[in-house]
């Protein structure tokens, strides 16, 4: 029975995956597409990782300290590229998008 | 039915490093790219685990370690470049 | 089981020429390292297919992680230094 939840778990995760590659092609900017990027590949990463637990219990620390690391690291780094883009300019060029609180709060800081 | 679903899942991930792929050839300034690399990364983390759960060697779980720690590492860098900060 | 790796291992092969092609032929010096770190990346996914974990280890440490580090840290250097600001 937990064979078959983890290989459950594994198709879930891998479907938030290839919602992440599918967002990667069809978000209009960059901003949406580090959205689409970094969460939905990540919750896809935890999920497939614990569905990898639950099939074989013995390599469960091996894979809870690979899940640790990815929910540690890629969203920091997911922030710091937004940062990047921002200052690249160019970064939100979609109509729907037009709140910038980091350039409200730079311009203020600047004064 | 097990082998059936992993098999689905190894299929999916797929398309995912199949489209993250796309967008890295494609991508129209230097940060989409980052981007992508990123996500690719990480899909082949997952990628890396399924492989050793269809080979059933727990030892390939040490590549996605080694990947999961330095990916972080890549990708601050380059946005550190990008942004003239390095 | 056999035949679906082998197939795959074909298919990031295919993958890495692709990027190597794309990595010459690009414009921008940062994206053409970022291609290289990817080289490594599908090369060491493939060293893993083929039964070879530790070459895969040394591969993703060594050439996606440090290289890629190496060269960007070179390249601010050299912008740094070039006093006219010349695009590089």
């Amino acid at each position: 029975m937990p064979e078959l939840i983890g290989s459950l778990m594994l198709v879930g995760g891998a479907v938030f995956l290839l919602l992440g590659g599918v967002g990667l092609i069809r978000m209009p900017d960059v901003l949406n597409r580090i959205q689409a990027g970094a969460k939905a590949v990540t919750l896809g990463t935890l999920f497939t990782l614990i569905g990898i637990a639950l099939m074989r219990p013995e390599w469960a620390l091996k894979l809870v300290l690979i899940a640790l690391f990815i929910l540690f690291t890629n969203p920091l780094s997911a922030q710091v590229l937004a940062r990047a883009a921002h200052r690249l300019g160019g970064a939100t060029d979609a109509k729907l998008t037009t709140v910038d609180r980091l350039a409200e709060d730079t311009a203020k800081a600047q004064q | 039915m097990i082998d059936l679903l992993i098999l689905l899942a190894a299929l999916l991930v797929s398309v995912a490093f199949v489209l993250a792929l796309y967008r890295f050839f494609k991508g129209p300034s230097a940060a989409d790219r980052v981007v992508a690399f990123d996500t690719l990364t990480i899909v082949s983390i997952t990628g890396i685990a399924l492989i050793a759960l269809l080979n059933e060697r727990g030892i390939y779980l040490d590549v996605a370690l080694v990947y999961a720690l330095l990916s972080f590492l890549g990708v601050i860098t380059i946005a550190r470049y990008l942004e003239n900060g390095l | 089981m056999n035949a679906i790796l082998l197939l795959l291992t074909a298919l990031l092969c295919v993958a890495m020429l692709v990027t190597a092609v794309t990595a010459i032929m690009v414009n921008s010096t940062p994206i053409a390292i970022l291609a290289a770190g990817l080289i490594s990346l599908l090369a060491s996914v493939v060293f893993v297919l083929l039964a070879a974990p530790d070459v895969a280890m040394t591969e993703a440490a060594i050439g996606s992680g440090l290289t890629t580090f190496l060269f960007f840290f070179v390249l601010a250097r050299v912008r740094a230094g070039s006093e006219d600001g010349g695009e590089l």
